[in-house]
């Protein structure tokens, strides 16, 4: 495997609260354009882990690098522009804003939508352009996830998955090279299940990305994902693929217990 | 450029910009009248005070609705650009034979130099929140007044004199102010910088998550909002003289704040109209209530505003607001009879009036065919 296919790599990644280590040494090496999974029982860190690779957390010890550039110490927005974008697990979403607008949050740094609040204020004729592309991009995200039709609803008036589909929406939006997606099948009816697999794999397809997402729900990470890392009390138990992975007796003991 | 003219033309909706149109047309109005001599001195005064009021509440809207932190300090903002515009402008008068380009050359300097200190204040704004931040500001606020009344340069405690105009000519330089103010703002608000405002208020963690600079964000609201406050300051020095510091005080900044509450969090329309409300009750109360009923005064006002802002938000009294509004009153007399709650996407819809409930009953009573699916009304409106 050659290095530069590796897009996102953490080294040592660890983080201690006081004298609990949260997660300890935790190395994942993630391909371009992979579904990569990170699995585990409740209270294994996995959340913790995407808040360090998004500059919610810093890590303690250890750093993570984006196609080979370290990203240790920048800030949330720094790191989103870098390329990274992600989902929350306790849904996120400007509640008091309609659906395409929360799009156009996330549309709000691309380089082809620059005008400055002066010509916002003015409106001079780069808002009217750029506004006018802003929606039309939005509306082609919203497509993809089908809810154009929502596009003027209220998001705080959606239903639990359509939220969700939503936030990743918003995420998709501010173009990232890695989508981190925290548990984004839960709450979800096993028809939208299957939908949101399919929906993961077209964008994944469609937008050149890669996808590395935390979930729960087993069918769901062993139809989707090619690779997967189960964390347990903060640090890695099995690491490889799916299938073998999840079958590792180590697994089946950190998640029934005994 | 004719693209451009027929993308503003499309984008333009009269609903939205219903607000300074109205305003122009008023101002037109009563400039005539003013021209005319029909309107008296106190009455231009009022329009003055009402101008320079709208100018403080929408600007405070862009912190407090839209930012979402809550600053207390907003007539600590008008107090600099009211001093340092009105010193300016007494110097400018020496040079200077143009009344107006004086007036406008000293708005501009009260507003740059408030904006350095909403620069100043935005800088712990960017660290503290809520309350916090709130006490920051206030205190601020009070600091810039006494160091105002200390400062001999400017008149100490007697205030600072200057050169006032006439209120008949300067309510409409105050409006035609008032009236780019609400533009502006507005403008900024519908702009991606006003969502990415909107978005920092919504959800602070998901706006970083989004990649938006909430620093940067944070610190241009502040300043924009203290340059118009020190627009407002000028206006104010323009007005009354001398210039007191005792004006400034905590108090002025809770009245601005009232407004802004009063009008809903958000609503421009709405700080706009209770500025002019809180205004005008002032004002009559300042006027109708002398002697000994003066020390009602306050009473009075505090009342009147107790109950406004029960009848604004008790839910016990949503019914009589119902029937009392002016959407229901304008729909009364408009044809649109079917309402689609479901496809209002502002800030205030009612989930008592939402459609859906009715219609699952409807299916569930109507025993649609076996093979028929129910198919909702296509959508309608665009963004």
């Amino acid at each position: 495997m050659a290095e530069k296919d590796i897009i996102l790599e953490t080294q040592n990644l660890g983080i201690s609260f006081g004298g609990l280590k949260a997660v300890d040494d935790v190395n994942l090496k993630i391909k371009r354009r992979a579904l990569y999974g990170l699995v585990g029982p409740n209270g294994a860190g996995k959340t913790t882990v995407f808040n360090m690779l998004t500059g919610v957390y810093q890590p303690t010890t250890g750093t993570f690098l984006l196609e080979g550039e370290p990203l240790l110490g920048k800030t949330q927005e720094q790191i989103n522009r870098k390329g990274m974008a992600r989902t929350f697990q306790n849904i996120r979403l400007f509640n008091n804003m309609s659906v395409i607008r929360n799009v156009l949050v996330g549309l709000h740094n691309q380089p082809e939508f620059k005008y400055n609040p002066i010509t916002g204020m003015l409106r001079m004729p780069a808002y009217y352009e750029c506004e006018y592309a802003m929606r039309e991009r939005a509306k082609e995200i919203l497509d993809v996830f089908g809810l154009r039709t929502e596009r003027n609803n209220l998001a705080c008036n959606l239903s639990y998955g359509t939220q969700r589909k939503l936030e990743i929406a918003r995420a998709l939006a501010t173009n990232p090279k890695v989508l981190l997606l925290d548990e984004p099948a839960a709450g979800m009816n096993p028809n939208e299940t299957v939908e949101l697999m399919e929906i993961i794999r077209k964008i994944r397809d469609d937008f050149d990305l890669t996808v590395l997402l935390i979930e729960h729900d087993m069918k769901f990470v062993s139809g989707l994902c090619d690779e997967v890392t189960v964390l347990n009390f903060g640090t890695t138990l099995v690491q490889g693929k799916t299938a073998d992975a999840l079958s590792d007796p180590e697994v089946i003991k950190a998640y029934i217990g005994g | 450029m004719k693209r451009y003219l027929s993308l503003a033309k499309n984008h333009f909706k009269l609903s939205r910009n219903i607000n300074w149109m109205l305003m122009s047309v008023a101002l037109v109005f009563l400039a005539i009248m003013s021209d005319a001599g029909l309107l008296t001195r106190s009455f231009t005064g009022l329009l003055s005070r009402i101008a320079y009021s709208i100018i403080l509440a929408v600007s405070l809207q862009l912190v407090v609705g839209f930012l979402g932190e809550l600053s207390l300090g907003h007539a600590g903002f008008m107090c600099v650009g009211a001093y340092i515009g009105c010193f300016t402008a007494n110097y400018l008068h020496t040079v200077i034979d143009s009344k107006l380009l004086v007036l406008v050359i000293a708005m501009l300097v009260g507003a740059a130099v408030a904006m350095v200190f909403g620069f100043i204040i935005g800088l712990p704004a960017l660290r503290l929140k809520g309350d916090y931040l709130a006490i920051v500001t206030l205190a601020f606020g009070e600091i810039v007044r006494n160091i105002f009344k200390n400062l001999e340069i400017f008149g100490g405690a007697m205030g600072l004199k200057t050169k006032i105009y006439k209120p008949s000519e300067l309510f409409i330089i105050a409006f035609i102010v008032a009236i780019f103010t609400i533009i502006f703002i507005q403008n900024l608000i519908r702009s991606k910088h006003g969502r990415a405002i909107t978005a920092i208020r919504d959800n602070e963690i998901a706006a970083k998550a989004m990649g938006i600079n909430v620093t940067y964000y944070k610190l241009l609201v502040f300043i924009i909002a203290a340059a118009f406050a020190g627009v407002a300051g000028v206006i104010y020095g323009h007005f009354t003289t001398p210039l007191l510091y005792t004006f400034f005080s905590y108090n002025y900044s809770i009245e601005i704040l009232v407004m802004v509450v009063l009008g809903g969090m958000g609503s421009i329309h709405g700080s706009i109209l209770a500025a002019i409300a809180i205004t005008v009750i002032n004002f009559l109360l300042q006027n109708n209530l002398s002697g000994d009923l003066a020390a009602l005064r306050l009473l009075v006002y505090a009342l009147i505003l107790i109950v406004v802002i029960i009848f604004n938000n008790a839910p016990a009294l949503k019914g009589v607001r119902a029937r009392f509004n002016i959407r229901s009153f304008i729909r009364r007399f408009s044809q649109r009879k079917v309402i689609r709650p479901s496809l209002r996407y502002d800030d205030s819809a009612e989930w008592n009036q939402i459609e859906t409930k009715i219609r699952m009953d409807e299916i569930l009573t109507a025993d649609l065919p076996h093979n028929e699916i129910y198919t909702p009304d296509p959508r309608e409106k665009e963004d």
